[in-house]
């Protein structure tokens, strides 16, 4: 369970921002999170009640943006969409690919008060 | 709470230990906070045959790591005050969005980035060392520590949620260690490979095993620091694994299939194994082994002393 060591970094960065911004409380997050970050959404919301609690984030509204995986096969070069590491190119099949998208794990804004 | 393990409890915090010195008698935790500038008892029992009576200072200083030493967070917040419309919803004017842009995993990856500037600097091989519990992570490290430590420097790290049974195991080898408990914490992070790191005290030249904790999926997002990242799967498991737990067979650079040995006995097919892992990680590098016969032990051996390369006289 990942998610809670996640959760808890969130949370760290969401108590340093808004001290530093000299607010108090956060209304909003917005977290980016790749389909292929190794984050479960559903972990990820069974233990955010337990991490956030008497923390700047207990009131704030979580707003999810998911990102879609995207690879490009290092061997014909096509650009194609995933939903797992194991995808093989849609194309020739290869199973070398770089990976574009999909990894994401960021805090990307907070509104606070 | 602690943020570095997610541990809810005081009996959840994250240790580190010497084997042999507190085997027994371990009370505290974590202590975030103490505020008593003194001595919390953790009776380690040395068995001592005579009875010296005290104030001895032992050497080994315990600190227990809990500094997680928080360098952050340098981060480019700039905070539009203006009340704007962001995402059809007006917003009042005390309220700030602040554009954090921040990755959650920032403070690990910076002292992972610490880490492996350290074992740069003194030519150390770092190995992470995955796998799910049982598939023999702990024999096969005593295997190739037996076979290799008269020719080359080795340091180990061992990572459990409890006890110091690993760390016995490479102490009776007479190899330096360390051993983390994560208490409730599912797998390693840089800050306390940083920790234990510092107690090693290690010499140039060497190889640092590290010994994750037991966990195909925890362990894949936290970078230690490591040069390569080492999976084992062993012939007792689903061949399906490297399917079912794609992040950590992604994000590793070698894959070691131990208990070869059994191959006659088990259901496994090897060749399926390796296709289903190169579909996740086409770079990956296999090794064949049996940790308890010695069997194919020989091709990670010359891996293994490959990757040291030796500082010019």
């Amino acid at each position: 369970m990942h998610e809670l060591s996640i959760a808890m970094g969130i949370v760290k960065i969401a108590e340093s921002e808004t001290h530093k911004a000299g607010a108090s409380k956060v209304e909003c997050i917005e977290l980016e999170i790749g389909k292929l970050a190794g984050i479960e959404f559903e972990s990820l919301n069974f233990v955010w009640p337990l991490a956030v609690k008497n923390t700047v984030l207990e009131q704030a509204e979580k707003r999810i943006e998911v990102i879609q995986g995207q690879a490009r096969c290092m061997d014909c070069d096509t650009l194609f969409e995933l939903e797992k590491f194991y995808d093989s190119c849609p194309v020739c099949r290869s199973n070398l690919k770089a990976i574009l998208k999909g990894k994401e794990l960021r805090v990307k804004a907070l509104e606070v008060v | 709470m602690c943020g570095t393990c997610g541990c809810g409890s005081e009996e959840g915090g994250v240790r580190i230990l010497m084997p042999g010195v507190y085997q027994e008698g371990l009370t505290h935790s974590h202590e975030h906070h103490h505020h008593h500038g003194h001595s919390h008892d953790h009776d380690h029992s040395h068995d001592h045959g005579h009875s010296h009576d005290h104030g001895h200072s032992h050497g080994h200083s315990h600190d227990h790591g809990h500094g997680h030493s928080h360098d952050h967070d340098h981060s480019h917040s700039h905070d539009h005050t203006h009340s704007h419309d962001a995402g059809g919803i007006t917003l009042a004017p005390n309220k700030k969005i602040l554009e954090v842009e921040q990755d959650v995993l920032h403070h690990n990856q910076v002292m992972a980035a610490r880490n492996r500037g350290y074992f740069e600097a003194l030519n150390i091989l770092t190995l992470n060392l995955v796998s799910s519990p049982g598939s023999g992570k702990t024999s096969l490290l005593e295997r190739t520590l037996q076979d290799l430590k008269d020719t080359l420097d080795f340091y180990v790290i061992e990572g459990d949620q409890q006890t110091v049974n690993d760390a016995n195991r490479i102490s009776a080898l007479d190899v330096p260690v360390i051993q983390i408990n994560t208490g409730k914490g599912c797998h390693l992070e840089s800050d306390m490979v940083f920790e234990a790191v510092k107690q090693l005290q290690m010499k140039a030249n060497a190889i640092l095993m590290i010994e994750n904790v037991g966990n195909l999926v925890c362990p894949s997002m936290f970078d230690l620091g490591e040069k390569k990242r080492v999976v084992i799967i062993s012939t007792t498991e689903g061949e399906d694994k490297p399917l079912k737990y794609p992040d950590m067979f992604h994000s590793s650079d070698i894959c070691i299939i131990n208990k070869i040995d059994l191959l006659p006995y088990v259901n496994f097919d090897v060749g399926k194994v390796k296709d289903y892992a190169l579909q996740v990680n086409a770079n990956l590098k296999f090794f064949e082994v049996s940790a308890t016969t010695g069997e194919g032990m020989e091709a990670w051996y010359e891996w293994l002393k490959e990757q040291i390369v030796p500082k010019k006289a």
